[in-house]
């Protein structure tokens, strides 16, 4: 493992690495600078890189124009309360599986991943349809009902992940200490199991900030959020593109950064922990 | 008050029968030592006491009362674990005063519990840490503590030094056995060591696959086995066993013999064999010796005796110290 | 660990997460199976009675139906061809000894993170566009033609866009088993005198077989359902239908629920296929 590598090696490895990786990231890249760029700057021939006038006007032409703010904060409530509520439920299920497995448990998971497997599309006229009868659609509430039950079986799956990794031991001894159910919970498990419900909730943040597919067919203007925000630039008489670049780098920004927080969790989320 | 009765207790995991109808009392103030191989079932027995597990049938009682039912929190017991089982994101003064906080005892009544359990456990200094920055020895300080401060009715012990390198595991056996002696509470003590039985009980209960071989003081145990088993499993070395004429001779199917109660000569005795290993320990003199038609035997001999391997030596067990056995192990 | 008591508690405590799902689950798939049988045009005349199985019928014998599992196929291939090849170098690289790997990680792994629509948009007008498009500048400065990616050629700058995004998980996913892989193994084999592309192919490449196959079977799940970009690109024009958009257009462009049901049904059977293939490998982990 621990072998010396010649340092012209691993200038090579480093230099082609750099390489590659500024390549995929380019795309963020020239958005971020695009963002900062007129719109005349934006399209200009050739195209400049870094040298052209730093402006922030394209994001308080966004702010204004397009209440961005909304949208942002519908992100912000379906992202944040889903994932709560998810995390609420599953604890307690996840708590059952690790902690008092029984025959069925296995499967009981099994199911509940096949479920994440369902494909949305074959679905979407029943809920569409549920959603018209029920007055739930364009409302957030709508929408975080949905994407908290979409993204519940990978949170069930990865607090179970992480509940497995603690010793039944710990509980058992608080349970002698005299802990009920809810103390042993509240006071023993969560705290141990911070690290992991933390990672959890990044990634179910992420993965609800990001989806498409309901939000783009379940909203129109009062619950979109940023994802169908965006769809919005689509039409091309809307098109600039440093307003794009602006306002696509707001919605992406925090999740983003986020994102890198959240990355050797995310393999094991990803994966219902097949790969950790 | 400690008094425990188990009456006709039965555990079943599935189809696996691992306690079958289990009789057993245990006395106020005793100190108690289930001991047997691993995977007997001394750990499913405890938890069975703790209410961990619940029983498939039979009823236990604290204290007189049926406690078959009532929750493990509820039956005024306390438990230490083999892994310790401390909370580990907890200080040492949290996790001592976790039960202190569950049963709902005032601030200032549970900082005084505390440091008085720390005094008597030398862990005074150590009240501000975290489990993670203490040795084995002051973690199992500390879960001892936690469950000192609940003064149960009884503790539990599941194989508490299996984890302590040997030179500390003796110091804490001595440690625990103050306690007994301090505390004069109910102390049960799981373990598969019977060095641990042997000096720290007053009664112990020897397991074999959930069945109850014995129960009695060490002594008792020591000198009067009931069976092939007891009598193998309890005393260090262990007991020789010699099976065909010699046994038959004496009247039983198999004859036992301590190490301590063979007498080595040079020159004359009942077997004559060669010295296989020795093991000079300054105090006493392991032997092993290889007898025709035997297996080997294990003698205690004195620890200033020169005897080497491959030198010649007579054997002779001492005729009152001589255990006799029928074809079913069971002591004649 | 289990008594009575806690059984119970488990099972309460495990039922509002069964109950939801299992709710999720069975109401829509249960209308949608039973809009798949009837007639069921909400504009234009609304529940038009029970019509069997002409729906499933029709949805396949439609002249949509053969070209959009052939882009649906081209997508979900190309894109994981591209993944798991890309990602297996990717990850290997990364591994390697060199400065600022941290960094490098972070950069590979950044395009996950991107809304589907921002990147599809980015993509389509700041990269693909044939006029202003960093692409076209770059065919221009070498004097060739700029094409015009998203209609002429559709479906290869669909498989890259999505390719972008997965890349990253691919790599990622890779990269975490590389790093599980006992280094002992790799050097009694150097010692062994075996040459490096052997090492990797009789070593590295049977170690990483897991996971590649957890990649591939993760993303053919979320690629076989890849909307966002499609809707925001090409509106499903230039041949870009793939089976998910064109029962998307049935069902709510023209709303005819009782073909989109049918065709949801397929959708949702050719998924249950990949899914089971998955929990196979994922139960097996759930035992070690
Ligand atoms: N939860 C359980 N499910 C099934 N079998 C168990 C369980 N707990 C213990 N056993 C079985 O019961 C037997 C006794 O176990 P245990 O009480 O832990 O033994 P000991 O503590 O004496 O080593 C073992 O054979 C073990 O495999
Ligand atoms: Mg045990």
């Amino acid at each position: 493992m621990a072998r010396a590598v010649t340092t012209q090696r691993k200038t090579i490895n480093t230099a082609i690495a750099w390489a590659i990786g500024l390549l995929i990231f380019f795309p963020i890249l020239w958005t971020v600078l695009t963002s900062f760029k007129t719109e005349a700057q934006a399209i200009s021939d050739p195209p400049v890189f870094l040298f052209f006038d730093w402006t922030l006007e394209n994001y308080s032409i966004v702010q204004e124009r397009s209440n961005y703010m909304r949208y942002l904060w519908n992100s912000v409530i379906i992202a944040g309360v889903s994932t709560i509520i998810g995390i609420i439920i599953a604890v307690p299920a996840a708590w059952s599986m690790a902690f008092v497995p029984s025959r069925r448990s296995k499967d009981i998971l099994l199911w509940m991943l096949s479920t994440k497997m369902l494909p949305a599309v074959g679905v979407l006229y029943p809920i569409y349809l549920l959603f018209i009868k029920m007055g739930l659609l364009d409302s957030l509430v709508g929408l975080t009902i949905v994407v908290m039950l979409i993204n519940l079986p990978i949170i069930v799956w990865m607090l179970y992940t992480y509940f497995k990794e603690i010793p039944v031991d710990i509980l058992e001894a608080a349970r002698m200490d005299g802990a009920t159910l809810r103390e042993e919970i509240l006071y023993v498990l969560t705290p141990m199991a911070i690290p992991g419900i933390a990672s959890t909730l990044l990634l179910n943040v992420i993965l609800a900030w990001n989806e498409a597919f309901w939000t783009l067919n379940l909203t129109a203007a009062k619950a979109a959020p940023l994802t169908a925000f965006i769809a919005s630039y689509s039409s091309p008489e809307g098109l600039f593109y440093a307003k794009l670049s602006a306002a696509s780098t707001m919605a992406i920004a925090p999740i983003l950064i986020l994102g890198w927080f959240s990355q050797k969790q995310l393999v094991r989320g990803l994966t219902f922990g097949a790969v950790k | 008050m400690g008094h425990i009765s188990l009456k006709q207790v039965t555990k079943s995991f599935g189809a696996t029968n691992v306690i079958p109808p289990l009789d057993l009392e245990i006395n106020d103030g005793e100190f108690v030592v289930f001991v047997g191989p691993s995977g007997c079932g001394k750990s499913t027995l405890l938890r069975l006491i703790a209410g961990l597990e619940d029983v498939t049938s039979g009823t236990i009682a604290i204290n007189g009362n049926d406690a078959t039912m009532i929750p493990p929190a509820k039956r005024g017991l306390a438990m230490v674990f083999q892994s310790y089982a401390l909370y580990p994101h907890m200080s040492v003064r949290k996790n001592i005063g976790f039960p202190l906080k569950m049963a709902g005892i005032s601030k200032e009544e549970a900082e005084q519990k505390i440091a008085s359990a720390a005094e008597v456990l030398n862990l005074t200094d150590y009240l501000d840490r975290r489990p993670g920055q203490l040795s084995g020895g002051q973690r199992q300080r500390v879960a001892i503590g936690r469950a000192i401060v609940r003064e149960p009715d009884a503790f539990l012990f599941d194989e508490p030094l299996s984890n302590l390198d040997a030179a500390l595991r003796v110091n804490m056996r001595l440690e625990i056995s103050e306690l007994h002696n301090s505390l004069k509470t109910t102390m049960i003590y799981v373990t598969h060591d019977q060095v641990e039985a042997m000096t720290m009980a007053d009664k112990i209960v020897v397991l074999r696959a959930g069945y109850i071989e014995q129960v009695g003081s060490p002594l008792e145990l020591y000198r009067s086995p009931a069976n092939l088993f007891v009598a193998g499993f309890i005393g260090s070395p262990k007991m020789n066993f010699v099976e065909g004429k010699d046994a038959e001779a004496e009247g039983a199917h198999t004859i036992g013999v301590r190490p301590e109660h063979l007498t080595v000569s040079k020159t004359s005795g009942q077997w004559k064999g060669t010295v296989g290993v020795s093991e000079h320990l300054g105090s006493d003199t392991f032997l092993r010796v290889n007898v025709e038609g035997l297996e080997p035997l294990t003698v205690r001999a004195d620890g200033e005796v020169e005897l080497y391997h491959g030198d010649t030596v007579y054997l002779t067990p001492e005729p009152s110290k001589l255990y006799r056995f029928d074809a079913d192990g069971k002591a004649i | 660990m289990a008594t009575q008591h806690s059984r119970s508690a488990a099972r309460l405590m495990l039922a509002p997460a069964v109950i939801l799902l299992l709710g999720w689950m069975l109401v829509p798939l249960t209308m949608t199976l039973y809009f798949s049988f009837k007639k069921y045009l909400p504009l234009r005349g609304g529940d038009l009675g029970w019509v069997g199985f002409d729906n499933y019928i029709r949805f396949v014998t439609s002249s949509a139906f053969w070209p959009s599992v052939m882009t649906t196929l081209l997508i979900v291939g190309g894109v994981l061809v591209i993944t798991v090849v890309l990602g297996v170098l990717l990850a290997i690289l990364l591994d390697q000894p060199m400065w600022g790997q941290g960094v490098v990680r972070i950069l590979v792994i950044a395009p996950f993170f991107v809304m589907p629509t921002v990147s599809a948009l980015v993509w389509k007008n700041m990269f693909m566009d044939p006029v202003n498009g960093i692409l076209a500048h770059l065919w221009k400065a070498f004097g060739a033609t700029p094409i015009e990616w998203l209609s002429q050629a559709s479906v290869p700058s669909l498989i890259m866009i999505v390719s972008w995004q997965w890349l990253p998980f691919a790599t990622l996913i890779l990269l975490t088993a590389i790093q599980s892989l006992d280094s002992s193994q790799l050097e009694a084999a150097e010692i062994d005198g075996a040459p490096p592309v052997k090492r990797f192919w009789y070593i590295t490449l049977p170690h990483l077989s897991r996971a590649i196959t957890i990649v591939i079977l993760i993303q053919s799940i979320f690629l076989l359902a890849v909307f966002a970009e499609i809707f925001v690109t090409t509106g499903g024009a230039f041949g870009t239908r793939t089976l998910t958009y064109l029962i998307f257009q049935r069902v709510l462009e023209s709303q005819n629920v009782g073909l989109g049901s049918a065709g949801g049904v397929y959708a949702i059977i050719l998924a249950n296929i990949i899914a089971i293939f998955l929990m196979r490998i994922v139960g097996k982990n759930l035992d070690a």
